[in-house]
Order: C-alpha cells, then structure tokens, then sequence
C-alpha cells in the first residue's frame, strides 16, 4: 500500500502532549513540515516559551531555546543577529505575544528582525488553568473574568495584532489564519511556508496569527470549539493577509 | 607631588575641557592622574565641575573633599566652592566675571582677566585656555609645551584649526600671572 | 603592552569587552552608564560586532540570553534601576546556563534615586536578585584600569563556569578617566559545542532550558550548579589585603570607597596610627577566610559603604564576634568623606 502520511521525523514518536481538540498539535506539525520542506531541520532555532507551547521541545527534534515569558522576540534578536543565517522560529500564545511581551514583539517587528513569528491566538491563558487573555473576546468568561469580559469594567478590549503589527515599517508579512477546519489547516500551511520563505530571502519580520481553539479552558467540546472560532472569534479577528511584501493589504473588514 | 584641583564655572566656559586637557597633560608627563566630572545633566548654562588628582603617587581616593587648587570661572563657583580650598591652597578666580575677591585671607589667591585676555584675541570662547596658561605657571608641574602636544592629539578637527590661537590664549595666560 | 591612554571608566570596559572578544552588545539608555552603549554603537559595530539599542532593559538582557544561546559572547550594561529589571533575566541565564557580562555602573536608590554613586545594589548583587538560588561572580573594580582588566577576565569565566558574571561598578567608576593599559586578552578558548545552538547538522538536538515539571529534575540541576558555585567560590576568590600585618584597625570597602578608605590608611599611617584595608575584589565569592584570619589578631574592623550598611553583614559573619565592627556609610550617593571617617577612627583609637 502506498504511503501518503507519515509521522514528520522532526517529531519524536511519542503521544502528543496536548488535550483533546487542542490546535497546538496540528499547528507543530505545519510548522515542523514547513521546515522539513524547506530543507531547514538542521538549521532551525525553535522559540518556545511560556505557555503551553513550553511542551513543544518535549518531542520536537530541533535546537530549541526557552526564553523567559514574552521575551521571546528579545532572545530571538539575540540568537538571530548572532547567527544571521539560521532560521528562528518563534511559537507564542496570546499571553506570551500580546501581554506580557507586547513591548517586546512591537519592538522586534519594527526593526525588521529577519524572523517568523508563529503566534497561536487561543484567547485564553492554557497553561496557567483558563485566565483572561488580551485576545479573549468581549464576553467570554474566564477564570479572571468569570462574568464575561468586560471593556466597560476596565477589562480591555481583545487586541487584534495583525492590524496593531502592519503599521510598523519592519513588517514583510503579517496574516491570520485558522486551524479550526481542514481549508483552514491548509491556508495556515501556506502562510507559514511564506513566513518562513520570507526569512530565508531575508525580508524582515513576519507574522503569522493562527486562531486555534482551547477546549479544556473554554469549557466546550472540540467540535463545539471550532463552532466558536468560526461563529465567535473570526468576526472580531477576521482572516487573510494584513500586510504582503511589506505592502499593507486594504480590507475593508473593519 | 599632589595636586587636587577643582575647576567650576556656567556650562559652556569649557570646564570640562580644561580638566581633561590637564588630565591629558598630566599623563604625557608619567604623572598619575583622575579625572572626575559633574556629568548627567550639566549642559550649557548651568553649572559644571570637575575634580582633576594630579600626583606622583597612585591616586588614592578620586574624590575631592578639600582641594589645594581651586580654578573659578564664575561668581556662583567662587561662592560655592572657596570654604573648602585647603588652608595655605590656591584659588584661581577669573576676575573678568568675578568683580568681588574672596573673603579667605589663609589662602593664595590670583584674580586674572582671562575673559578680557581671550577677548583682546578675538573671541571669549578661549578663556578657559587662558586660564589653563596661568594655572600651569601656578602648578609648576606640567609645562606648556607638553600641553600644546596634548593639544594636538587630543582636539577635534574643528577646534585644530583653531589651534594657534587658543595657545597664543594660553601663553597670554601664562604670563599674566606675576608669582 | 599597549599604549596609555587617558579613559573614562565606562569606556575602558567597552573597549576591554570588545577586545575579550564580546560581539554581541544589548542596552538602554541610562544615566551614569550611557557612555557604554555609546562606545559600542560606534566601535563595536565598525569592528563587525552587533549592537542593538534594545526597548528595556528586560529585551536588552534577554537579547543577551539569545546571543548566548549561540555561543557568542554577549553583554550588557546599565545602572541600578535597569539593573532591576534585569533580575528575571539573570536567573534565567543562570538557570538555562548561559555565560554572560552583566554592568551594573550604579547610582543612588531606592526608586528612581540620582544618578550619583552608590553601593546599595550590593544585596542584589551577591544575594541573588532575581528568584531561585544563584550565584554569579561579582567584581568591583576601583580604578579604571582595574575595571578594564576584570572586564576581559569576566567573559572568561563567564564562559568557564556557563555562569554570568556581574561588574559592580558606581557612577564614579564609570564616569572618572584614568590613564589605562589594554592588557592582552586570554585568548582561551572555550568548546561551547556541546550546548550552542544552531548549525546542528551531524549531532543531536540542543535544548536552553530552565524549566522541568518532572519531579525531582530541577532539584537535581541545583545540585549540578551548587557544585559549580562551590567550584567559583573556591577558584575565584580575588582579595586585597594593604598594610593589614601590624594594623589596629582594618578598613573593609570596595571599589570607590575602597580607594577613600586608602586615603585615611596613607594619612593615618603618617601620623603613627596603624590602620589597614581589606579590599574584596570580588564580593561574591567574599573573602571571608581573609577576614577571618585578620580578626584573631586585629580587634577593630571599620566597613566603609556608600549604603545604609550592606556588606556588613558578610564582614559579621565572617568576624563572628571575635572583634569589634564599625561603619560608616552614606546612602542615596552621598559619597563618605575622608574627614568623617578620620573622626570616627580616632574616637575608635581612644576607646
């Protein structure tokens, strides 16, 4: 019989470490196929931090450097001007990305930082038991904001990084996509083999926003996840290329 | 040897300046030498110091409690820096500024004119190398000459040009003062 | 030997970082520390290396974290209260195993302080600012060249012991010029191959790493660096011990008021009274033998801080009660005057 899929030697044949209908999983392995066809497994300098994306240098089979929460665009600079010719890869959540490292990603993106951001927004705080997020979604409840998030309670409003992003002169390429059904997954795998492309011609900084459902901590089954993420969450962060070639896509979303 | 000289006057007489080409000096001539400026904040206008060690010896402590040499290019620096001149020190007050004299009388004191000396030379800015000459004939211990070689080595592109003149300031300096 | 040039204090330790071979520089502006950043901008760069303005000093010491991931020698440089915020960062280093230069030129606190010179920063420095247990070798130049030099033996063993080393300086330090001397670098060299990142083609995956939710794991690697810091405290101890043989009263300071306190030594000694100085050149390891060794005979000891009394606390433990400890300190950047400590030995001399 032919063999048409197989297990990415990138990742250790282990079970994978995540809950049932967690996006982490399939996003790994878009990203570590990404780089086995680019021919870059040797080469590759994996960011994984503080999340749940810390489980990733369980089982994935390349350099991998944890840097402190949210200081993964700083150490990333580091490791990348220091060795211009590898490919860094940085996998952050929404806490890591766009609260506690806001500062950081603004900072590494506006200098053009020659690196792939792979940004898992979930809209929500994983590892730590189900917080609010700054992507959590007016209304959604939280273990932080049990009554539904709240702007007009002082709770701020979910931050759309793409467009916060597409303004800054460093930016090659920022796009949102989804893993929430099998279209999806596949847009996802292209935005990130162009993230990574983008690196390697050495076009600046690329961002790729993947909305990805966190069952456990939403309280909802896997299916009635993905329900979320097309009924809920892509009318506020809505999918598609913000910014291509260091050219800012019009859109007329919002 | 140990001279611990303070310099002090307004931001922009080239305080500054006449301390690190001292300190320069004092070095081309083997001496141990500490710099330490007022920094931060001292821009144009307000006040500036700087405490320059000059000694034979490892300076110490590069702190300046008391000096033995005071240089004032300013009324405000004389005011605020004469109580702490060494008893039997020297104070250097640039008496084109400075119309008062000191109320010390256990202390050697030099009023010279070394605004009116740069003036005559065509331009204010030099008075500090003015008073750089008379100190040197003061101190006794770093020579002219060693400071016109510093000079060279040590000044940027735009004040070489300038170069004669500010030693032809510092000589004037030098002989104005009658020991 | 090199020729002598006239330096301030924060440009010698660019210098001297650049020719240890440090390619890698991160930092933030601050005051009395800007002329490090400065120097680098300029002269790291047109030698080839990387110098990058970071937005905090959190990304500036966690740039150094990455750069040190690679095996580049990478550094940074502030003053106390960027100093601070880099404590998550310096765990981080210690924890992941990654050599580093850290510059503390510091100024007056708490908050946002003066930029005058301090040594409140001690505890922070030798105590372990950040979280978990740690050490890190802590230097305390006094002079310029001193500062140079120590600066070009920090990355060393940085790189020796996979550990940061921390240059505790004050704004005197780093803003007074001295004629200096560039010493010649080591020239060691280190393998870093066992644990750098990148170009991994033929070997195994490299992990940097701090963390482990397995039981028993992370107690294990604070056994593994216990062993390194025992290994730091017994090797790298450097101390000064001036004029201390027939001394009545030794003088105990570092760095800036080390050097006020060799002043009184050289003043009193010319009037008969018999002082001394204990200089730690290293405040952690701290040179407790020394100390200790001195207080069997000596019965007066004299710290002298620029802080409400910090290093003290070493001196106790190291005299243990079997002589007499006297301070004089001056907090937030008052600089102690010769005149003040000569009053205080001699009411110590009469009593």
């Amino acid at each position: 019989m032919k063999k048409v899929y197989e297990r990415n030697n990138i990742a250790f044949d282990m079970p994978s470490p995540y809950c049932p209908g967690c996006g982490h999983g399939v996003i790994h392995r878009l990203v570590i196929d990404a780089i086995k066809e680019a021919g870059q497994e040797d080469n590759t300098i994996f960011m994984a931090p503080v999340g749940c994306s810390i489980l990733a240098y369980t089982y994935l089979d390349l350099d991998i450097c944890q840097p402190a929460h949210g200081r993964t665009p700083a150490a990333a600079t580091g490791i990348k001007r220091a060795l211009p010719d590898s490919l860094v890869v940085l996998y952050q959540g929404d806490g890591d990305l766009a609260a506690i490292g806001t500062a950081e990603i603004i900072h590494a993106a506006n200098r053009g930082e020659n690196i792939t951001a792979i940004f898992v927004n979930n809209a929500i705080y994983g590892m730590t038991g189900g917080q609010m997020a700054p992507t959590t979604l007016k209304g959604q409840k939280a273990t932080t904001c049990p009554f539904g998030r709240s702007p007009e309670d002082g709770q701020g409003y979910p931050i759309r990084v793409c467009e916060l992003l597409q303004s800054l002169g460093g930016v090659t390429y920022a796009a949102r996509t989804s893993v929430h059904t099998a279209p999806n997954v596949l847009k996802t795998k292209k935005a990130i083999q162009t993230g990574i492309e983008n690196q390697m011609e050495k076009k600046g900084f690329s961002i790729i926003e993947i909305l990805s459902a966190c069952p456990v901590n939403w309280g909802l089954s896997p299916q009635k996840s993905n329900e979320f993420i097309a009924n809920e969450m892509i009318g506020y962060f809505p999918l598609g290329d913000f910014k291509k070639d260091g050219k800012i896509i019009q859109r007329s979303d919002h | 040897m140990e001279h611990k000289i303070i310099f002090a006057g307004f931001g922009g007489q080239g305080v500054i300046s006449m301390g690190t080409l001292m300190a320069y000096a004092a070095m081309a001539e083997n001496k141990n030498v500490t710099f330490y400026p007022a920094y931060g904040i001292a821009m144009r206008g307000g006040t500036a110091n700087c405490s320059v060690i000059i000694s034979d010896d490892p300076v110490a402590s590069p702190v300046i409690a008391f000096p033995n040499i005071l240089v004032v290019m300013n009324e405000p620096s004389l005011d605020c820096f004469t109580d702490r001149l060494q008893e039997g020190g020297t104070l250097l007050a640039n008496s084109s500024l400075i119309r008062k004299k000191a109320a010390r009388k256990d202390i050697r004191s030099f009023y010279i004119p070394v605004n009116d000396i740069a003036e005559e030379l065509g331009d204010s800015r030099m008075a500090n190398m003015a008073m750089v000459g008379s100190l040197l004939k003061i101190m006794n211990t770093v020579t002219l000459s060693t400071v016109f070689q510093t000079m060279k080595k040590t000044f940027s592109p735009k004040l070489l040009k300038v170069i004669d003149i500010n030693q032809e300031a510092m000589k004037k300096g030098f002989h104005a003062v009658q020991l | 030997m090199g020729e002598k040039q006239l330096m301030k204090g924060n440009e010698a330790i660019a210098e001297a970082a650049i020719r240890a071979g440090m390619t890698c520089y991160f930092g933030y502006p601050i005051t009395p520390q800007n002329e490090i950043p400065a120097y680098m901008a300029k002269h790291l760069t047109i030698r080839g290396g990387t110098f990058i303005q970071a937005e905090s000093e959190i990304a500036a010491i966690n740039m150094v974290y990455g750069a040190a991931c690679t095996g580049a020698r990478a550094m940074t440089s502030s003053s106390s209260p960027g100093i601070s915020l880099k404590q998550e960062g310096i765990s981080y280093l210690v924890g992941a195993r990654l050599p580093a230069v850290i510059v503390n030129i510091a100024r007056g606190g708490p908050g946002l302080g003066n930029i005058a010179p301090s040594q409140a920063d001690y505890f922070q420095a030798v105590k372990g600012g950040g979280h978990g247990d740690y050490h890190m070798v802590v230097y305390t130049p006094e002079t310029v060249q001193e500062a140079a030099d120590l600066t070009m033996k920090a990355f060393d063993v940085a790189d020796e012991y996979r550990n940061p080393v921390l240059i505790l300086g004050d704004a005197i330090l780093g803003q007074m010029m001295e004629p200096l001397v560039f010493k010649e670098p080591s020239g060691k060299k280190f393998d870093k191959s066992s644990w750098t990142l990148g170009n991994r083609k033929g070997r195994k995956s490299h992990l940097i790493n701090s963390l482990s939710l397995t039981e028993g794991v992370v107690e294990q690697w604070n056994w593994e660096l216990k062993k390194k810091f025992d290994l730091m405290a017994e090797r790298e101890l450097m101390v000064e011990e001036y004029m201390v043989e027939d001394a009545d009263v030794i003088f105990v300071a570092y760095g800036t008021t080390a050097r006020i306190c060799r002043s009184v030594v050289h003043q009193t000694r010319k009037q008969g009274m018999k002082t001394g100085l204990i200089r730690p050149i290293t405040v952690w390891p701290f040179p407790t033998e020394t100390i200790a060794g001195h207080a069997e005979k000596t019965k007066h000891f004299f710290v002298v801080e620029m802080s409400l009394g910090q290093m003290i606390e070493d001196v106790r433990l190291a005299i243990l009660g079997n002589a007499k400890i006297h301070f004089h300190g001056r907090p937030g950047g008052g600089i102690p005057a010769e005149a003040d400590i000569l009053k205080q030995l001699k009411a110590i001399l009469q009593s």
